[in-house]
């Protein structure tokens, strides 16, 4: 049995994969009206459990109660009829329907000869939405909404289900920040209606403002379960790593020389509707922080400089030689190597292995007499595997099966390899747990320090940015709006207030 | 809050261990499977004879060719289904070339149409930005039409031995030359999609488009000559029928474009691109050539044999199909 007054518990859930165990006595509670935060690093089984009160996988032992009663879930739909919904982080919804039919997919208000009623289904929308007290017009497609709005949609589907436990899985993953707090403020609601809430995120800030209960999953366990004031920011994270943190985010003062000529020289760079004249230098060894408001053009800035978005005005100086970059493959002959945002999507092919995809940009330099060199493709991944510690078993692993972490290595071990002078690197943390987190900031520390790199970084997780970058380079409406010396930034807040404008 | 009692055990390790990837090895169990129970079945009819063997390979020489090109189409992404048609347009123009000018005007003939109509349905599709199932569709109609119309319909004989023995009829030594035809494009197509650059590049286009222009591929200029080298290997097909036949028509080849595409897919290469196996595709083709003279040994009406033929084909495909949940 669960505990008293509890909407969903788990007790002693333990679940195996091919012998190999990945959950062992786990107890959950989720309480009416309450958040719990579940937080672990990737591979801690916090996806796994959440299938299992989905009612996609079934444990191996232990049980899961509903209302104090034992239930056997099978299915997600079961799990659904006993009002468990899940918002999903790569969201749920077919683009081409509109918001109303979405929400009520396969549950659609029928009308006269049991013909679908659109209209009942808007109304029935219209109504859920004015509850949540936000404004979307049920009549758009799902396709034309922002991420922020389609996880207000998901929202509202799962209310329409009459949902009584809410799994939130990276809900603001995507979301700007006034997005994000909109989904706070109704997240507020939720839990005054008395929706359990599970809520997964790797951002520490979130879990702090919005959870009442905290539980940190590693391999598989539970180390500590409690209130969230209980535990402080560095226990937590402690917690999560399982050692001590080495003081891997805290910045390291130091010099560049910058009396030279720059090696990376933009001056003037248009590109799309988002890059309006950036001009920007950076020096061997030396990173720069980019920062700006969602929006502001720092992914294209970066794409632009990459040659996926060729620049349409202003000229790009490596060295101080001038080079045309109309495609990507201009770039990295040039010497640049672009780490994408969206490892899943731009960086990698997922259903290949590990080795075809680091070998990709290095394809046409491995080869002898114009076959490819697979002997020397093979000693150059082993080589990467080692140096990057990237935890495969395998260089024939599929990387679709490596945890985002790993994946994230993969991209980055493939680009070094290519030898770049310059990297641009666009949110190279994002969905990392927290271990491989510290290790990709002590790589780019390594690579500018030690190897001269010059390095463009793009971060929202601004401790990141802040213990890496030498300056840091505002952009808005598309240009530099100012440069700002590490130094001369003292904290965080002050780091905030200057994207914010003030 | 009870502070952490139990410390990791070591990493996480990933809970999906790789899975033997039996799904790519169907075609070679099937192929096997059918082989041995014909040769149980119709060793009386004479099935296992070497002349009955090479015969099959002589039969599904053309599909095996083009299906070798077809993979690399398909598993860039792409499809082409206009090859049929160009086969039959490419015998056409090579027999009327040979008739004016020659056998090397021929050959050059024939390969020019394939370059010109693969490269036709390149340029549409990775400049245009048309879907390829569109574009060879379409091509489909204009290379059929375009043949009927030059020849009025009627088929242009071939009246040089040289030509006749290379492409179709002949033999070097013991060996059928449609044999060393298919030998020919497993070897090239094999080592071009495994050991140079072109074909990672191909698999990693079809695999994730994205990824791969990120990573510097130019995607659509790898499309562009797939869709291209295709072109003149469905030419090249459209010849070996001309020489087998020592004659050129519009009809010679005409609805290849189903077998070619059932024996890729059969072979394992996927047909939303990324994952694609030359080898397997010429096992698909042989395959399927291989049921079509059982039936016709066994004495099946050609009606019941289309009926046996397509139940054959789906059940095989659907055995190979990856990802079909995943």
């Amino acid at each position: 049995m669960g505990a008293l007054g509890s909407t969903v518990s788990l007790r002693g859930i333990g679940k195996s994969f091919n012998g190999v165990r990945v959950l062992e006595g786990i107890d959950l509670d989720l309480f009416p009206g309450e958040v719990h935060a579940l937080v672990g690093g990737n591979g801690a089984g916090k996806t796994t459990l959440m299938k299992i009160l989905e009612g996609v996988y079934a444990p191996d032992e232990g049980g899961v109660f509903f209302d104090g009663e034992r239930v056997a879930l099978g299915s997600a739909s079961q799990a659904r009829a006993r009002g468990m919904a899940m918002i999903f982080q790569e969201f749920s919804l077919v683009p081409t329907l509109t918001v109303a039919q979405n929400i009520f997919l396969t549950r659609e208000a029928r009308g006269r000869f049991g013909l679908l009623d659109d209209r009942a289904c808007e109304r029935r929308a219209e109504a859920l939405f004015r509850e949540l007290g936000v404004d979307i017009d049920p009549r758009r497609p799902v396709g034309s909404l922002s991420a922020g709005e389609k996880q207000l949609t998901e929202v509202a589907k799962a209310l329409s289900q009459n949902a009584r436990a809410l799994i939130m899985d990276e809900p603001t993953a995507s979301l700007t920040k006034s997005e994000t707090e909109a989904l706070f403020t109704i997240v507020a609601q939720l839990k005054e209606r008395g929706i359990a809430i599970v809520y997964i995120s790797h951002r520490m800030e979130e879990i702090f403002a919005v959870s009442d209960r905290v539980t940190v999953l590693r391999d598989g366990r539970v180390v500590a379960s409690g209130e969230a004031g209980s535990l402080s920011m560095e226990e937590m994270i402690e917690l999560i790593v399982g050692r001590r943190m080495e003081h891997s985010f805290q910045w390291q003062p130091r010099s560049v020389e910058r009396s030279g000529v720059p090696l990376l020289e933009i001056s003037g760079a248009v590109a799309g509707e988002r890059v309006k004249g950036v001009s920007l230098k950076v020096h061997r060894g030396e990173v720069i922080g980019l920062v700006g408001l969602m929006g502001s053009g720092r992914s294209e800035l970066l794409q632009a400089i990459f040659g996926v978005r060729p620049l349409t005005a202003g000229a790009i100086r490596i060295g101080g030689v001038p080079v045309k970059i109309r495609r990507p493959s201009d770039a990295i002959r040039a010497g640049i190597a672009l780490i994408p945002e969206d490892r899943r999507v731009q960086g990698l092919v997922m259903g290949h292995s590990l080795r075809d995809n680091f070998l990709l940009p290095l394809l046409d330099r491995f080869t002898r007499y114009g076959f490819i060199d697979d002997r020397l493709g093979r000693r150059k991944a082993q080589e990467a595997v080692r140096t990057m510690d990237i935890r495969t078993d395998s260089l024939a692993k599929i990387v679709r099966l490596l945890s985002g972490g790993n994946q994230q290595k993969v991209v980055i071990a493939k680009w070094l390899a290519a030898g770049p002078d310059i990297l641009l690197m666009d949110e190279p943390t994002a969905g990392v747990d927290i271990g491989a987190k510290t290790e990709i900031i002590a790589v780019i520390r390594k690579l500018s320090r030690d190897e001269g790199k010059a390095i463009l970084l793009v971060s929202s997780e601004l401790p990141e940015l802040l213990a890496v970058s030498d300056r840091v380079a505002l952009l808005r409406g598309g240009r530099i709006e100012r440069e700002v010396d590490r130094s001369a930034i003292e904290s965080e807040a002050m780091l905030h207030r200057l994207i914010q404008g003030n | 809050m009870s502070k952490p009692s139990v410390t990791g055990t070591g990493e996480a390790r990933h809970r999906d261990a790789e899975r033997f990837e039996w799904r790519q090895y169907v075609v070679y169990g099937g192929f096997v499977l059918v082989f041995l129970v014909f040769s149980a079945a119709l060793f009386q009819s004479g099935f296992l004879t070497a002349n009955n063997l090479l015969n099959i390979v002589r039969q599904t020489s053309t599909i095996t060719v083009v299906a070798v090109a077809m993979t690399f189409v398909i598993a860039s992404g792409e499809i082409d289904l206009s090859v049929g048609a160009l086969a039959g347009l490419a015998s056409v123009t090579t027999a009327m070339a040979i008739a004016q000018f020659g056998v090397l005007a021929g050959i050059a003939a024939g390969l020019l149409t394939g370059l010109v109509v693969g490269l036709a349905n390149g340029i549409l599709v990775t400049r245009a930005g048309i879907p390829s199932f569109l574009v060879t569709l379409g091509m489909m109609g204009i290379t059929t039409g375009v043949a009927m119309w030059i020849t009025g319909t009627a088929p242009v004989p071939i009246e040089r031995e040289s030509f006749n023995n290379v492409f179709g009829s002949g033999n070097l030594g013991p060996i059928p030359s449609l044999f060393l035809w298919t030998l020919l494009s497993l070897a090239v197509g094999h080592v071009a999609l495994r050991k140079i650059p072109y074909g990672r590049k191909i698999l990693a286009t079809g695999g994730n488009p994205i990824a791969a222009s990120f990573t510097g591929v130019d995607t659509a200029r790898t499309k562009l000559l797939a869709l291209a080298i295709c072109g003149v290997v469905a030419a090249l097909g459209g010849m070996l029928y001309a020489g087998r036949l020592h004659s050129g028509r519009f009809q010679w080849g005409q609805g290849d474009e189903l077998s070619v595409i059932a024996a890729v897919i059969l072979g394992g290469t996927s047909l939303s691109g990324g994952v694609g196996s030359v080898v397997g595709a010429v096992v698909g083709s042989l395959l399927i050539g291989l049921i079509n003279n059982g039936l016709l040994l066994m004495g099946l009406e050609y009606s019941q044999q289309l009926i046996v033929r397509g139940a054959i084909i789906i059940l095989a495909v659907a055995l190979a199909r990856r990802n079909a949940s995943a």
